[in-house]
């Protein structure tokens, strides 16, 4: 037996192959939608591993500082140090803001760490140019997708800095590029005032009469003048200890709160990109919707431009079973052209989207799947239009 | 296999009425007809005498209301009883040949042919065998790679008479076979009719109004009112 539907569609290849082009890009933005979910997922992994972190110490009772803000004194992490199990403790902070170069200026995640001892936790980790952050202020290493190259001057509220060294594939759970600067500088950022801020509130505290004695309000107003706070301790355990039982004492007698690897990719994945999965979710199933639709509509005119053949095939003994299979052969047909161009579509465009996309092969197995799926739903009005076909209708008046 | 198809097509008292109550129609009323095997006999009669309806109850697509239907040895319809595989029934006994030849468009002419033996459960390459050494019987076999709407009108038309004959059906029903063709093809169409059905010992009935060729069958029927009446016909010679 030959094939009705392989030799109908290349008879009509072309309209075939149109019809598989247009869907083929709808899949394509499909299979993009869950590359920028799974690209998001990944951004969030890598920021975990990035941070070299096997603990993450932050404000009590809050989720840490990528989910909201959390501060701790800067001073804390010398006693986690202590603790039993701990290999290394480092500050960290974390602020999201824009970061001029001239006249352009880059949304950027600035990362304060302490300079100069390289294998801490929170370092930048593998450079692909330049070198590490050795002095204490006004240095800076910032991530590829951020634009700025080796010796750039970029500028950081009032303060400017030089770009000392490159990394890549650091970005924040959002997609921003990463820029790190020494601790200090970043916590000055963090809470800098403007002069005049300054001015009226030293202003303002000299005017307390509670600190009337001089020595009282040198010492308020030099607290006042520094930023003692960071984000979080990174803390890296020893080989050979559970994370949780580290964990466990430093959340019992320091109070705070102390999250594993574990629970902070579920933070992240959890809470943070929830509503945007979801309304990639959401997005998914429209375009499924509007694919199913594209093929239903084409499959079912092409099958209605041939209710003659149809009539004739069953007038001489071909059976219903053969009929609906060339027509579901047909939609699957152009599944799998509309699939085989939304991958090539999806491959080719990827690198272009601002923010990182992974085309994973599992998902392309699925997406193949739903496709086909869809394709053979698409195809029942059609089918049911095929079998309606009366023989009669073949011979006519 | 050819005991079977010895007897022909027999028809009894064959009665039709689409609808019912005040609405029925009864389209025929007791229709006799007989053509023996071999024979190629012209059916005609005065628009909406019934002609369609009785090619249609033989071919197996409507259901009569009353009467009898023998095709070779095999009854089909008994007074409200009905052979069970239609479906099987057209595919292995009856070709049909209609005015336009609606050939499958997108399968070339061989396999137009083909496919018919194809749906019985034959081989492709038999299958293919079979079309080829039938569209050769038909003078077409030069046009066997074409498209069909690369064909002419009359190549068309005898490509559809050798997917009738393919599967060599004990029967042939042709509805106005020859009406888009000028005389001297359609004077074609009839003599192959009439070879094919010696040939191959096929009844063959033709439905027409095609003055050019009713003068060459050997018998015609009337039918008129949803009654036939049988006729000699003047037998014209084809050569
Ligand atoms: N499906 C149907 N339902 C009701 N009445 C029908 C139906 N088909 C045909 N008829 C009626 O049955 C009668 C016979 O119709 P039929 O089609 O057999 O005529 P015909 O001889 O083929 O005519 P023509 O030469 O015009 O094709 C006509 O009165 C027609 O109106
Ligand atoms: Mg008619």
């Amino acid at each position: 037996m030959i094939s009705l539907a392989g030799r109908d569609i290349l008879h009509a290849w072309g309209k075939f192959v149109f019809t598989g082009v247009g869907l083929g890009l709808l899949i394509g933005v499909t299979l993009t939608m869950a590359g920028v979910y799974r690209g998001m997922v990944d951004d969030a992994k890598v920021l975990l591993d990035n941070s070299g972190a096997d603990l993450w110490v932050v404000q009590q009772g809050t989720l840490g500082p990528y989910a909201e803000s959390s501060s701790l004194y800067d001073d804390t992490w010398r006693s986690i140090l202590g603790a039993a199990g701990v290999l290394r403790a480092a500050n960290v902070t974390y602020l999201t803001m824009q970061v001029r170069r001239g006249e352009r200026d880059v949304r950027a995640m600035v990362v304060g760490i302490v300079a100069g001892e390289p294998g801490q936790p929170g370092q930048p980790g593998f450079l692909v140019a330049g070198r590490h952050i050795t002095r204490s202020h006004y240095e800076a290493v910032a991530d590829l997708a951020s634009g700025f190259q080796l010796g750039d001057r970029i500028q950081i509220r009032r303060n400017h800095y030089t770009v000392v060294g490159l990394t890549r594939r650091m970005v924040s759970s959002g997609g921003d590029p990463m820029i790190f600067i020494p601790l200090r500088d970043a916590q000055a950022a963090q809470f800098l005032k403007d002069n005049d801020a300054i001015v009226r509130q030293r202003a303002r505290t000299a005017a307390n009469p509670a600190f009337g004695a001089p020595n009282v309000l040198d010492a308020v107003l030099a607290s006042q003048g520094s930023n003692p706070y960071v984000n979080a301790v990174l803390v890296q355990i020893e080989p050979g200890h559970d994370p949780e039982a580290v964990a466990e004492p430093l959340r019992r007698w320091k109070r705070l709160t102390v999250y594993t690897r574990q629970q902070m990719e579920e933070i992240l994945i959890g809470k943070l990109i929830a509503t945007s999965s979801k309304q990639i979710g959401m997005f998914l199933v429209i375009l499924a919707i509007v694919s199913a639709a594209i093929v239903a509509f084409i499959i079912y005119t092409l099958t209605l431009g041939k209710i003659r053949e149809i009539a004739v095939l069953k007038l001489i003994g071909t059976r219903n079973r053969t009929i609906a299979g060339m027509i579901l052969q047909q939609a699957i047909g152009l599944g799998l052209i509309g699939f085989v161009v939304g991958k090539i579509a999806a491959t080719f465009w990827a690198p272009f989207f601002p923010k990182y996309v992974l085309l994973e092969t599992g998902d392309a197995l699925r997406g193949f799947i739903a496709v086909v799926v869809i394709c053979i739903l698409a195809s029942v009005l059609a089918i049911r239009a095929a079998l309606k076909v009366d023989p009669a209708e073949a011979i006519g008046g | 296999m050819a005991e079977r198809h010895i007897q022909g097509i027999r028809i009894e008292g064959l009665r039709k009425r689409y609808g019912e109550g005040d609405t029925a129609v009864d389209a025929l009323k007791g229709v006799d007809m007989q053509v023996a095997p071999g024979e190629v006999v012209g059916l005609i009669g005065p628009s909406g005498s019934g002609k369609s309806t009785l090619l249609k109850c033989l071919g197996a697509v409507i259901e009569p209301s009353a009467g009898r239907m023998t095709l070779g040895q095999e009854v089909i319809y008994d007074d409200g009883w009905q052979i069970g595989d239609l479906r099987a029934l057209r595919r292995d006994n009856i070709g049909f040949v209609f005015q336009a030849p609606y050939l499958i468009p997108f399968l070339d002419v061989t396999d137009n042919v083909a496919l018919l033996p194809m749906l019985a459960g034959r081989s492709n390459s038999e299958s293919r065998r079979r079309a080829l050494e039938l569209l050769e019987a038909l003078d077409v076999a030069h046009r066997a790679r074409a498209m069909p709407s690369e064909l002419s009108g009359g190549e068309q038309q005898r490509v559809a008479i050798a997917r009738a004959l393919v599967n060599r059906p004990p029967v042939i029903l042709a509805d106005e076979p020859t009406a888009p063709l000028d005389s001297e093809r359609a004077l074609a169409v009839i003599r192959i009719l009439n070879q094919m059905a010696q040939q191959f010992s096929t009844a063959i009935i033709v439905v027409t109004h095609d003055e050019k060729i009713i003068p060459t069958f050997r018998r015609i029927y009337h039918i008129r009112d949803g009654r036939t009446h049988e006729e000699a016909g003047e037998a014209k010679s084809l050569e």
